[in-house]
């Protein structure tokens, strides 16, 4: 019970800490932002060594198990009594993220290139085949549909329909083929942007305007969403104003 | 060595990772399996290197005696705090679950200063739209309409304005808002993800066929 009010107490006096940077630069936002910064290193720092290093290295080359800390046997465990265990190509990740870390002596940093090459090889060749599949093939096809949905047409009622029903029966899928095409056209440098290539890449800077305008819309709302929750916190679960 | 190396290691595990795509049968899906283990052990190294990196630019702030070295003190206090107690006092391999002082900690420090320091963006985002939006031109007229129509459908406000103006009952400001970021947002946005899609192509072909070498960075 104590830990729990104290700990209202610290979280709110730290929301108070950071919103104080709205009145001007202060030394009690510099000490939030600053504990911030070391707590979220220290997070990732733990929260890492427990999700990837400690299952995927030290578990797969059974050094958990050398040190008591684990009963199931790991790479180590089945070469040293003469059984071969793919796992033991670990040694390599290990080596290489060593490598890594070696980044910090000045001397001797070229050779975080290493791993940082193999980092790069699988966001490249990953990248390259689920974006393709899914940012570009499947968008694509959600875009090859008929201009106007027929079957959303009939479905509605006479009467009584919305803004939004009566939209996507009648101009929504005309809209998502023009406004995905004229877009295209609009990134499409090869050819200078005149007569009707110029005429639907004007379209499309329309379309992309309003898509710039909904997002920044959208992430306001989000931001605001944040704030009114703190703000809850504050006059609610702190002050206890608010139920 | 310098550059060779790394270049065959990315068109090794560049490779594999495509291949793999398309036989996915021993060696390869075994291959791409331990390389994304692989990356995810170098990534985590890399976290714990851009971590480590912090804990030395902070010493040496204090070590030099600069201007903001009690801020560097509490970034490196507040960092082994929550390492010691994540690594010895938190349950080992359970350390997130709720009860545990590491879970404490995230709670009522680490939460609320992430949810606060984001909340405080929505005024720096205000106060710099309302320098940047002007309705100069007919494109940035539409942008700002949009932003508009999207914010105000999102509140009781929008519907309050909307009952206030008449407008029919399912065509108010909110319903306009759910068109705009169902069709013209959509529209845009698979304009862009197409766009973005074919530069990631080529540009991962790139990388793995070596023809792109800056992430070596120089010499």
């Amino acid at each position: 019970m104590f830990w729990d009010t104290f700990g209202i107490w610290i979280a709110a006096l730290l929301t108070i800490g950071i919103v104080s940077f709205l009145y001007r630069d202060n030394p009690v936002y510099k000490f939030c932002e600053s504990l911030f910064v070391g707590i979220s290193a220290g997070y990732w720092f733990v929260s890492l060594y427990y999700q990837n290093l400690l299952p995927k290295l030290f578990d797969n080359l059974g050094i958990t198990k050398l040190l008591g800390l684990s009963q199931n046997d790991g790479a180590f465990q089945h070469i040293f009594s003469g059984h071969w265990d793919g796992r033991i190509w670990y040694v390599l990740a290990g080596i290489l993220a060593i490598m890594m870390l070696l980044r910090l002596v000045s001397k001797i940093g070229w050779i975080s290139r290493w791993p940082l090459a193999v980092v790069v090889g699988s966001t490249a060749g990953l990248y390259m085949i689920t974006y393709f599949q899914s940012n570009f093939l499947s968008q694509l096809q959600n875009t090859v549909i008929p201009l106007v949905a027929i079957e959303r047409i009939r479905a509605l009622p006479s009467a009584g329909m919305t803004a939004d029903q009566f939209f996507a029966a009648y101009l929504g899928n005309l809209v998502l083929i023009v406004g995905t095409l004229t877009g295209l056209v609009y990134f499409y440098f090869s050819k200078e942007h005149k007569g009707a290539l110029g005429g639907a890449a004007k379209i499309g800077i329309y379309f992309l305007m309003i898509t710039f305008g909904a997002s920044f819309g959208y992430t306001v709302m989000s931001r605001m969403s944040l704030l009114i929750g703190r703000l809850y916190f504050l006059f609610g679960d702190w002050l206890g104003i608010v139920r | 060595m310098k550059r060779e190396i790394p270049l065959i290691l990315t068109a090794i595990v560049g490779l594999t990772f495509v291949v793999q795509f398309f036989v996915p049968h021993y060696p390869m899906g075994f291959l791409a399996d331990m390389f994304s283990d692989w990356f995810s052990i170098i990534a985590a190294a890399a976290i714990w290197l851009g971590a480590l990196n912090l804990m030395r630019v902070s010493a040496e702030k204090i070590y030099k005696r600069e201007k903001d070295r009690f801020y560097a003190g509490v970034t490196i206090a507040s960092f082994f705090l929550i390492v010691i107690i994540g690594f010895f006092f938190s349950g080992g391999r359970s350390f997130q679950e709720p009860g545990t002082r590491f879970d404490w900690l995230y709670i009522n420090i680490y939460t609320p200063l992430m949810a606060t320091m984001f909340a405080l963006l929505a005024f720096f985002v205000a106060s710099a739209s309302y320098r940047a939006f002007r309705a100069r031109n007919a494109q940035a007229t539409v942008l700002l309409l949009a932003a508009f129509v999207v914010m105000l459908g999102r509140t009781p406000f929008g519907d309050w304005i909307s009952n206030v103006l008449f407008l029919p009952e399912g065509w108010g400001i909110a319903n306009l808002s759910n068109i705009i970021m169902n069709y013209f947002n959509v529209a845009g946005q698979r304009a862009i993800m197409i766009g973005i899609a074919l530069g990631i192509v080529s540009t991962s072909l790139r990388i793995i066929l070596g023809i792109e070498r800056t992430y070596l960075g120089g010499d």
